[in-house]
């Protein structure tokens, strides 16, 4: 019995499974996309998970008030149409598309708008833990009522619907990355009947976990996306099956998109390779070569939205001189790293944000390899050559911006001793030591990090690295806070660039820290496969791809 | 045997105790927490400590035992994961019958193969034959089990494409999974071709999981046969002029299987556990891949929990094996 079955499997692999609803994976698949993420998403209410697994799932099934441009940081309209902000700076009206339906059926309009916004708002208990509503306490800052001490003075104050397509929103307080930071699927619109039906707003906490307890989050997330939920068998698969009632009768193109979860970066190329798979994320620096030398495969890149940094601790001596500061930074061979390092996919970082976005400054204070000038600046600072710091690097962690933090290191330390540095070495593991020690500025004088931004602005990165006093980099400088703080505040597009431009200058001459690079991450796809656009956030959006022929 | 299996049933009691109590210690030792986890790279340190101190995760490890065991009764379930946020409980629902299946797969595959090896060596004991298996079943043993993952995958799925490469079904085939065992599911909605195509899935994981219960157990039944074969039954079976088949069949393989029979049961216990390194090289939805995250992730409650339940499993299948064996032999009594 135990030969025959045996035999029955091993004969298995001759045949042919019939009951496929589409073409097998290794022929023509017209209609369905298969896509290989990391993992499965935690659960599909956009409002209570921060994670990229789940935006990916969530950004096909929700759609927010505005968008990016498909593959770019441009704002453009997707359920609002239009918006405009008063001039007292805090009240925003949205004008809102017409004709568009929750997947439930029921009418998309400023009520449900509204009760998003309140629905937000109005979180409380289990809700307003930070591994609940990460998005909304970064951008809103608090609650109606707050729960806890960590909290701030909500952002958001009231939401008005003035008619059937008109939403007016009133903050506390000026703030221009409010518009911006709705393109987060965190803020993604979700039709308020099927909230009440199953429960979205059920909740618990136990030993210190967050978990819905409804149904909504699990089967029956309801948005007005170009795909609905069909099925999810967790750890296998999310089947996504087109909404034939989307408000763009072109899109979606394809009639079901199924995301499987590979948590192994090599069994996810291999899934490629064998055609088990369409397209795939997160493809690490070292398989792009893989992908690119097979014939059926193509690589596309992710716009760089991202920044790895030294960190110097400008309060520990010697680093509060400005000059042993400017030494680091002109002896830190940023070229070499990106070079050797990254595969081909990096640039190196003259600014703590990315090229794309705007505010960004091409004129800042640049800083090349150059030992002799390091050792110059180190003798009028009196310290040494050499001069002795310590510089920390993580261990235990690949990064998108920081592939490899041991061969960034070990390069960054030979530059420092030829450019008059004695390096002493210390390593930690990322998780909890390293990133604990970075955070609080209780590591070395510098450190190695970075960051991945959120949303399309530039207070995402200059806001979250220096506007207060953050102990990661020591560093209290009134003059940027108070231009940060301005920066946040105006409304005035053109303004806020000017003012962020600003800022980076400031930052590059006063240097709490070096850039060194932009990385963009890969992502691996058949030939066959059109139509995709790499967000700058990660965020991609299925609508509007297509299979072709080999 | 009725008392010997109610006294087994309830020393699982103080055996689950036991591994409570080490996991909770073990787990704790773990450098980092679930606040890490939770709150992300960029929680500030505030908001961790507050974290911690919010849950308890401050207090002494006994007290944190005390709670967690309080609430577990309490609740009656194994708490909620950090990482999926979902119900342990669920989430060993939804993975532990793919791992049974994968197990199970891999037994089967290890006892085909492993007993037929084991006998064949034996009877040309000291020939190539002999030294043939006895050298593949060193391999078995030595070979890390991912390595021959990785190669079987690499040659029979990526080169030749003669087999999946990852997960349990073709994605695009749309079926129902009444018990989420798939090839049972196969049969009973009656889809053959989806059973062939869930089987094409289970073969790499199941030869190279199973590659060391089918070296141990070939060296087991090869040992065991030799002994058997010489002693006085067999040898009066032949005098009496028996045929070499019949006596190989009747005397010497039912006789040898004895010992054999505790290793399988004690290797599908160990398989059950979760194949952590097959699972994730071949993408398999199952406990093992599951653990896996949970111990990068440390997830307290899936470690707890799910170990949990899989030493209530081994034990279980020990247990199991130790009655099937009074059956087997009837020369063994159990005392009460």
């Amino acid at each position: 019995m135990a030969g025959a079955v045996v035999a029955c499997l091993l004969v298995a692999g001759a045949a042919t499974a019939g009951s496929r609803s589409d073409a097998s994976p290794s022929a023509a698949a017209p209609t369905t996309l298969i896509y290989a993420g990391a993992s499965d998403p935690t659960y599909l209410d956009p409002a209570l998970v921060s994670d990229g697994e789940s935006f990916r799932v969530t950004k096909q099934i929700y759609e927010s008030l505005v968008d990016f441009a498909p593959g770019t940081t441009r704002l453009v309209p997707s359920l609002a149409t239009s918006w405009s902000v008063a001039k007292d700076g805090r009240t925003y009206t949205f004008n809102l598309r017409g004709g568009v339906r929750f997947h439930d059926g029921t009418r998309f309009n400023a009520a449900a708008v509204c009760a998003n916004f309140n629905r937000w708002f109005n979180f409380s208990g289990p809700f307003q833990d930070a591994s609940a509503t990460y998005y909304y306490q970064t951008v809103f800052s608090g609650f109606r009522r707050n729960e806890n001490a960590t909290l701030g003075k909500p952002l958001f104050q009231s939401c008005r619907a003035a008619g059937q397509l008109k939403a007016v929103i009133k903050l506390t307080r000026k703030n221009g990355p409010f518009v911006p930071s709705l393109v987060l699927s965190a803020f993604a619109i979700q039709s308020p009947t099927a909230m009440a039906r199953y429960g979205a707003n059920q909740g618990t906490i136990r030993n210190g976990v967050f978990a819905p307890t409804g149904t909504y989050p699990f089967q029956h997330p309801t948005g007005t996306g170009p795909y609905r939920l069909e099925k999810w068998t967790v750890g296998e698969s999310v089947i996504l099956r087109k909404n034939p009632t989307y408000w763009n009768k072109k899109q979606p193109r394809l009639a079901r998109v199924i995301i499987r979860p590979i948590s192994d970066n090599t069994a996810r190329v291999q899934a490629l390779q064998t055609g088990e798979v369409f397209g795939m994320d997160l493809l690490a620096p070292q398989l792009v070569a893989t992908v690119r030398g097979n014939s059926r495969l193509k690589v596309l890149s992710r716009p760089a939205f991202n920044v790895a940094y030294v960190t110097i601790q400008s309060a520990k001596p010697p680093m509060n001189d400005i000059r042993v500061r400017r030494a680091v930074a002109y002896g830190l061979n940023r070229q070499l790293v990106v070079n050797s390092f990254y595969a081909g996919r990096g640039q190196v970082a003259h600014e703590f944000m990315p090229p794309s976005l705007p505010g960004y400054a091409k004129d800042v204070t640049k800083y090349s390899f150059n030992p002799t000038r390091a050792r110059d600046l180190l003798r009028q600072a009196g310290c040494g050559p050499p001069c002795k710091i310590e510089f920390w690097y993580p261990t235990g962690v690949s990064r998108p911006y920081m592939p490899d933090p041991k061969a960034n290191y070990e390069a960054f330390k030979a530059s420092l001793e030829q450019s008059g540095f004695d390096v002493q070495t210390t390593s930690m593991p990322w998780r909890p030591d390293y990133v604990k020690h970075v955070n609080e500025g209780t590591a070395g004088h510098l450190n190695l990090i970075g960051w991945t931004g959120d949303y399309a602005d530039a207070d995402n990165f200059l806001g979250t690295f220096f506007q207060g006093f953050s102990p990661q980099f020591q560093e209290r400088n009134p003059a940027l806070d108070r231009l940060l703080d301005r920066a946040e505040q105006e409304t005035n597009q053109a303004k806020r660039v000017a003012l962020y431009k600003q800022a980076n200058r400031l930052i590059m001459q006063n240097l709490p820290g070096v850039p060194y690079a932009h990385s963009t991450p890969a992502l691996g796809f058949q030939k066959r496969v059109r139509g995709y656009y790499t967000s700058p956030i990660g965020t991609d959006l299925f609508k509007t791809v297509f299979l072709g022929g080999q | 045997m009725l008392r010997f299996v109610v006294r087994r049933l309830l020393l699982l009691i103080p055996i689950l105790f036991g591994v409570s109590v080490l996991l909770f210690f073990w787990v704790r030792a773990l450098p980092g927490s679930p606040a890490e986890s939770l709150l992300g790279e960029r929680a500030t340190p505030e908001l961790v400590e507050a974290y911690k101190e919010r849950y308890g995760l401050n207090d002494p490890v006994w007290r944190q035992y005390v709670t967690y065991m309080d609430t577990t009764v309490k609740d009656r379930d194994l708490g909620i994961s950090v990482a999926t946020h979902r119900q342990v409980t669920d989430e060993i629902r939804l993975r532990f019958p793919a791992t049974v299946e994968l197990a199970l797969t891999a037994m089967l595959f290890a006892v085909s193969f492993g007993i037929p090896l084991g006998f064949i060596a034996a009877k040309r004991y000291g020939g190539p034959v002999d030294h043939g298996s006895l050298f593949l079943s060193l391999i078995g043993i030595s070979v890390p089990i991912f390595v021959l993952a990785i190669l079987l995958k690499y040659v029979f799925a990526v080169q030749l494409g003669w087999l999946p490469s990852v997960g349990r079904i073709d994605l695009l085939i749309e079926t129902e999974h009444p018990t989420n065992f798939y090839l049972l599911d196969a049969i009973i909605v009656r889809e053959w071709a989806t059973f062939v195509d869930v089987s094409k899935h289970l073969i790499l994981p199941a030869i190279a999981l199973g590659s060391i219960p089918l070296a141990i157990i070939a060296r087991i039944t090869r040992a065991s046969v030799l002994d058997v074969q010489n002693e006085d039954y067999v040898r009066t079976a032949r005098a009496k002029g028996m045929s070499p088949g019949v006596v190989d069949r009747r005397h010497v393989l039912r006789n040898a299987l004895l010992p054999v029979t505790t290793v399988i049961g004690l290797q599908t216990g160990l398989l059950l556990s979760g194949a952590i390194l097959t699972e994730t090289v071949f993408a398999f939805p199952g406990m093992g891949s599951w653990l896996r995250d949970a111990i990068f992730n440390r997830d307290y409650p899936v470690l707890q929990g799910g170990i949990l339940f899989l030493a209530f499993v081994f034990v279980l299948i020990n247990l199991l094996v130790d009655v099937a064996y009074a059956f087997l032999n009837p020369r063994i009594r159990y005392s009460g």
